[in-house]
């Protein structure tokens, strides 16, 4: 793999030689990747390469798999994300998530908002999490639509707004990365582009991961693009690079539409 | 010769035996010669064969068994030796039996000398019967295994037909658990009506006073209240405060926390526990739970503290709820999307804040149906409530107190030495009424909402 032209100065994230199992089959071999700052990093590959299972244990949540272990490095800020000392509650505000299937909970959409913050002792008074809650709404670009029904379900949205209100619910609670797991796969084409255009509009607020099986998504949305295949990282570089000029055979087979 | 029915039905099951081998025998000739396919397998045909043969001869066994005793006693009563028997009354139906028993062989003379006249003509009439029967039944055998014998052809749709039957059969099984609860409604709601002719629906649903006696009723004296306000505390109140925290706790740490080994072990536990005989309860109640707390009671200085308390009743039922209680919610909390605790903890969430403010919200209308089951379940639980709660109608709200319940009063009704159509044994059927009613509608509003809880996650 060659890297010499995209060293990430102060990377936000930063994995090394990163093995996950799950009981005795490896799912990740080897992986070492920075996440920049002010980037949208995407993650292509085909079904069951791994990149959803790297996603998760940038926030920890393959914790919640009891056969899951990770080996390696992965470092927040220069921090060891695995080690005893960190906080796996501290992690996850700072590292936030948004999932395949959009998955508000069965609370009114300002409630779906105002839950992390809660949590998280962001917003002391009502007053506060008004704010709160209408500046996520609007960074998400959903205030316009549910402004007059704040109190209706989270669930009687359309699956796009659902998309965008897990959106809205994970940068309320103001993290610093945000990793999207497939965000638009549920989703159809107009709300898709909704998505991609909010990516676009919260570039340079949060540093984002977005798995994507769409290439050409990532070649829309994304700064720097990662390939993996069969659990390992084939290629990482800059998107333009990967789709127009790849390195590796397999890249380019992935991508010109050979396998996948 | 008698009717025996069971040898009959052997008799019947053997010849469809023979109809199952000659219906394959000729299909498989069929099959055999040139050219010819058979639409089904050969078993099939033999299947039609043998149903057509047993079904219309078993039906008709069934109801000459039940129709014959009917027609052999009145051809002994036309008979001019029956005459002179009492016209009505215990004592024409005691001859007649007599007489039938020693016609049929199951006792060797007669008791009753007016009896001895009418043996001969109910062995006549046994005998004859017997062979009208034999003959009808072994005719319609044969009719029905020789049409569909001769229906067998190379394109005759056997299988079509053979899974109509089944499915008949199926349906048929189906429909006797349905039709006996409409039937138990009927004699309950027959019996009910009878009761509400001596005594008006408002004094059973609205009196106070609970003090039925023997014999006329007694005006204000069937006033219910009192049992089921004893019901709802036991059933609906202590064993619901008993129930509910410890059996959401359970379900929250089997399905959250519990390592899977705990989990294999604690969960076959518990059902264990729900399927232990209320009896058993019962005797926990009363023996070990109640003392314990009348002194309990007496060293807090209660007044009215009994060794048959609602409080004691309530929570040995309670506990005896606790399984069914933890197994509804842990069903609810598990049908909770994994998507949703995902996304409570990739906010940074605990384990803790999810489960109190995602899953147990998220789950909690299919905890409510739990809940309204086992209350249903509890209201209607009778044993540990006759032996642990007593037999006076208070109306108290001492826990401590003794208290008795809808079930308690019906058992209390129905036993001893009554007359079966006196006010007080009827008013047992009213009351059975009255539970089976609000049981009805507990069950049914618990099934909507488990039901409306499903569909917003499938």
């Amino acid at each position: 793999m060659t890297q010499d032209d995209l060293t990430i100065a102060d990377p936000k994230m930063k994995a090394e030689g990163v093995n996950v199992f799950y009981g005795e089959k490896q799912a990740i071999n080897n992986v070492s990747i920075d996440v920049g700052t002010d980037l949208v990093t995407a993650f292509i590959g085909p079904s069951g390469c791994g990149k959803s299972t790297f996603l998760r244990s940038l926030n920890r949540m393959n914790d919640t798999v009891a056969s899951a272990k990770v080996t390696g490095r992965i470092e927040l800020d220069g921090e060891d994300i695995y080690a005893p000392s960190m906080d796996v509650v501290q992690l996850r505000a700072r590292v936030g998530m948004v999932f395949q299937k959009p998955n508000p909970f069965p609370k009114s959409i300002y409630d779906n908002v105002g839950y992390g913050p809660r949590i998280h002792g962001l917003a002391p008074t009502k007053a506060d999490l008004d704010v709160i809650v209408e500046r996520a709404l609007v960074r998400a670009g959903l205030w316009d639509e549910v402004k007059d029904r704040l109190l209706e379900s989270g669930t009687a949205l359309s699956g796009g707004q659902q998309q965008r209100l897990c959106i809205a619910r994970a940068i309320a609670v103001d993290p610093e990365v945000i990793l999207m797991d497939e965000p638009c796969s549920a989703l159809d084409p107009i709300a898709t582009a909704k998505i991609e255009e909010l990516i676009h509009e919260l570039r340079g607020k949060f540093a984002i991961v977005i798995v994507t099986h769409n290439m050409q998504q990532a070649a829309r949305v994304s700064q720097r693009t990662a390939f993996f295949h069969l659990g390992t990282l084939v290629e990482y570089g800059k998107t333009t690079d990967i789709f127009t000029n790849p390195k590796q055979e397999r890249t380019k087979d992935y991508i010109t539409g050979r396998y996948g | 010769m008698t009717f025996n029915a069971a040898a009959l039905l052997l008799l019947i099951a053997g010849l469809a035996l023979i109809g199952w081998i000659a219906g394959r025998q000729r299909s498989n000739l069929l099959a055999g010669r040139a050219g010819t396919k058979l639409h089904s397998r050969p078993q099939y045909h033999g299947w039609y064969v043998a149903l057509w043969l047993f079904a219309p001869a078993a039906l008709f066994l069934a109801v000459w068994s039940s129709v014959s005793p009917g027609l052999i006693t009145n051809e002994v009563l036309t008979d001019e030796a029956a005459q002179s028997l009492p016209s009505f009354g215990f004592e024409r139906g005691a001859i007649l039996s007599d007489a039938r028993s020693v016609a049929l062989g199951k006792q060797d003379a007669v008791r009753l000398p007016a009896a001895a006249p009418l043996v001969q003509p109910y062995a006549d009439a046994a005998h004859k019967y017997a062979w009208i029967g034999i003959a009808a039944m072994l005719a319609l055998a044969l009719a029905g295994g020789l049409y569909a014998f001769t229906r067998i052809k190379p394109d005759f749709r056997a299988r079509t037909r053979v899974e109509r039957i089944v499915m008949a059969v199926l349906l048929l099984a189906s429909l006797v658990a349905i039709l006996t609860t409409f039937g138990i409604v009927l004699s309950l709601l027959f019996e009910s009506i009878r009761f509400f002719q001596l005594v008006s629906p408002l004094e059973l649903l609205f009196g106070t006073n609970w003090a039925p006696q023997s014999g006329a009723p007694v005006d204000d004296t069937f006033g219910g209240i009192p049992l089921f306000w004893g019901t709802v505390l036991i059933g609906a109140i202590i064993a619901m405060i008993v129930a509910i925290p410890i059996g959401m706790m359970t379900a929250v740490y089997l399905t959250q926390y519990a390592a899977p080994v705990v989990r294999r072990w604690v969960k076959p536990i518990l059902e264990i526990l729900a399927g232990v005989p209320t009896v058993v309860y019962g005797y926990f109640a009363a023996l070990t739970v109640a003392p314990a707390l009348r002194e309990f009671a007496v060293m807090l200085g209660i007044p009215n503290a009994s060794t048959e308390s609602a409080l004691a009743a309530g929570i040995v039922m309670g506990v005896m709820i606790i399984p069914f209680v933890s197994s509804m919610a842990d069903d609810s909390i598990n049908a909770v999307p994994q998507a949703m605790r995902d996304g409570s903890l990739a906010l940074g969430a605990t384990p803790n804040e999810t489960i109190r403010q995602v899953l147990i919200p998220a789950a909690l209308p299919g905890v409510m149906g739990g809940i309204l089951l086992a209350v249903s379940r509890a209201i209607g639980e009778t044993m540990i409530v006759v032996m642990a709660a007593g037999l006076s109608a208070n109306l108290t709200s001492n826990p401590f107190a003794s208290v008795t319940t809808v079930t308690a009063q019906i058992v209390k009704l129905l036993t001893g030495d009554q007359e079966f159509d006196s006010a007080k044994t009827l008013a047992a059927f009213a009351l059975g009424l009255v539970l089976f009613v609000v049981t009805l509608l507990l069950n049914i509003a618990a099934l909507r909402i488990v039901k409306k809880y499903r569909e917003a996650y499938e």
